[in-house]
């Protein structure tokens, strides 16, 4: 059973010369993780996007749950899919206030916050340990409080489906590895989740499915054993690399010396 | 109590304590001037008892000049917090957008031709007119860059077009008679002493529906001011809620513009420092923005025809030179981190 259905994308932004997703198609596994990888510029951001109905394909369709993301309204994609986007502004608003902003899906402009909205709130935060938080304004917290806010105000949508864009790219260990394990936890309560991300390793450790992207085409898909063989890694990332194994097993890539380009 | 902890009053407290600032600004705004009186016979003139004189003063004068002020300084306060929200910009004002230089174009045509002296209501006709029909050139610039409405395009083409309609305004003074320029600057600096009933009444039915509009739009608004793919991802239909929000509040604005002139300051400061005290929900900061420009206003247009004796100060003097020191104490007594 797929969440997403991709099929012969192609998306070229405005003015641009090449296609920033040129010709992808592929499945996403309803309640599996899978990790969107690939250098900078491979088209990661922008495949997201098509899969979250934001950009509209140049031709090609995009299918969630059986249902062209096109056709889909803003309100229902959002209470089926969570988002915890890369870069925002961040206004006077305390942490509760962001959180409960999750809500929207459900209460929508008009209703109050039922009991059963403000539990999920107060169960979003406790999940990603900002409860604390809760009333500090927005600005005051480092950059990593910020992201577990974001990932707190995605959680407070109770979505079936997660996709996340470089959610630990600001975090420290303890806060990445955290934040991998909840993505785990989710995925084992049966959540969709996608992530961008460009920690390869932790992708190889924690994802089902690997998607490695190259030039806006898919140059492997797989499990992560099928996926980080040296030489693709080599060849897409354009560094020498030698794979090991983690104690678990999974691959693990480590970055060799090399001349600089 | 730590600065970081916001406190938070409740939210009818916020709104009793603005509506009473709004009351006593207008008790004020009746009662003071060239011709003092006291509460009773304040409320005697307002019921037609007393000194003819004095009851016209009231109920003529002063009365549809307070709540002009009141409903003039209420429209750009929202406004201008509905613009900061959108554009995700906090020098972002009501008049960022070209209206207050579309309306101004309006004005000082219609005092260059002298029409503003032969036909009554002309002035401020024309100069809703040149509002709106800068309004419409920046939007169709705005919409002719990209398939949706990029803000950033939206605030260069507001002021560009700006920067042209003022070239045009300043040529066509350069050949206008004294007379016309000074009339012209004055209407420019802004001021409620044309005000009357009628220019009241048409005030007022701009702004309740745009009020109920834009409070009706607060969360929608509270998502775009983080962003607007946040904003869609948690359920906004981001490009219509902007439409009717961009839409409403530069139509309040030219209301507003057309009636009292261009009056600076307010919609800049007030929506900051309510969001200094108050935080940047919009479900709060919209009503209380509206109050607390209302009862700025009013004081600042009272303090603009008492000040200087017989001769009347131009209200955006007042505002600026009032404002900004309170903003700066506002600014001051608030954590510094609470500044986004």
């Amino acid at each position: 059973m797929s969440a997403w259905r991709v099929r012969d994308l192609h998306f070229c932004h405005r003015d641009a010369v090449r296609s920033a997703v040129d010709g992808v198609a592929f499945d996403i596994a309803a309640g599996r993780m899978t990790a969107l990888l690939g250098p900078n510029g491979a088209g990661k951001s922008t495949l997201l996007q098509l899969l979250l109905g934001t950009l509209t394909p140049t031709s090609g369709s995009v299918w969630f749950d059986d249902r062209l993301v096109s056709a889909w309204t803003r309100k229902d994609l959002a209470l089926a899919i969570g988002v915890v986007p890369q870069g925002e502004t961040e206004p006077l608003f305390t942490v509760r206030e962001i959180v409960a902003m999750g809500r929207y899906p459900h209460t929508g402009a008009w209703q109050r916050e039922r009991p059963s909205d403000l539990e999920a709130i107060e169960r979003a935060m406790a999940r990603c340990s900002v409860t604390e938080l809760a009333d500090r304004w927005l600005p005051t917290l480092s950059g990593g409080e910020r992201q577990r806010v974001r990932l707190a105000r995605a959680l407070a949508q109770e979505p079936r489906a997660l996709v996340l864009d470089e959610p630990t790219s600001s975090l420290d260990i303890r806060h990445e590895m955290s934040t991998f394990a909840l993505l785990r936890a989710l995925r084992d309560e049966g959540t969709t989740i996608v992530i961008a991300t460009h920690n390869l390793n932790l992708a190889a450790r924690y994802a089902d499915e690997l998607v490695l992207l190259h030039r806006g085409r898919i140059a492997a898909h797989g499990a992560p054993s099928h996926v980080l063989s040296a030489e693709r890694i080599e060849a897409v990332y354009e560094w020498p690399v030698s794979v090991v194994a983690h104690i678990d097993g999974a691959p693990q890539v480590v970055p060799c010396d090399g001349a600089v380009a | 109590m730590s600065p970081r902890i916001v406190r938070h009053s409740p939210f009818w407290a916020r709104l009793a304590l603005l509506s009473v600032l709004v009351a006593v600004s207008l008790v004020a705004a009746v009662r003071l001037g060239a011709i003092s009186m006291t509460m009773s016979g304040m409320f005697d003139a307002i019921a037609g008892r007393g000194d003819p004189a004095t009851i016209i003063i009231v109920r003529q004068l002063r009365m549809p000049r307070a709540l002009q002020a009141a409903l003039a300084g209420a429209a750009l306060a929202v406004s201008g917090a509905t613009f900061q929200a959108l554009l995700r910009n906090p020098l972002a004002e009501p008049y960022i957008l070209g209206v207050s230089s579309g309306a101004a174009m309006g004005a000082v045509l219609t005092v260059v031709t002298g029409w503003s002296v032969r036909v009554v209501w002309s002035l401020p006709v024309a100069a809703f007119a040149g509002a709106v029909l800068s309004m419409l050139l920046v939007f169709r610039i705005a919409y002719g860059v990209g398939r949706t409405l990029d803000t950033r395009v939206l605030l260069l083409a507001g002021v560009v077009v700006s920067a042209f309609l003022v070239g045009i305004i300043w040529l066509v003074l350069t050949f206008a008679d004294d007379q016309s320029v000074r009339s012209a600057i004055f209407w420019m600096m802004g001021s409620h002493a044309n005000a009357s009933w009628r220019s009241v009444e048409i005030l007022a039915s701009c702004l309740v529906p745009s009020l109920i509009i834009l409070f009706a739009l607060a969360r929608p608004l509270n998502l775009l001011a983080i962003g607007e793919p946040t904003a869609a991802y948690l359920g906004t239909s981001v490009e219509h809620t902007k439409l009717v929000a961009f839409g409403t509040a530069t139509l309040l604005t030219a209301a507003s513009v057309s009636v009292s002139g261009t009056i600076g300051f307010v919609g800049l400061v007030v929506p900051h420092a309510v969001r200094l005290v108050w935080g940047g929900d919009h479900r709060g900061l919209l009503p209380c923005s509206t109050l607390a420009g209302a009862a700025f206003l009013v004081g600042a247009d009272t303090l603009s025809r008492s000040l200087a004796g017989a001769n009347e100060l131009p209200i955006g003097i007042v505002t600026a030179l009032v404002g900004v020191p309170c903003f700066i104490w506002i600014l001051k007594r608030s954590p510094e981190a609470r500044l986004a």
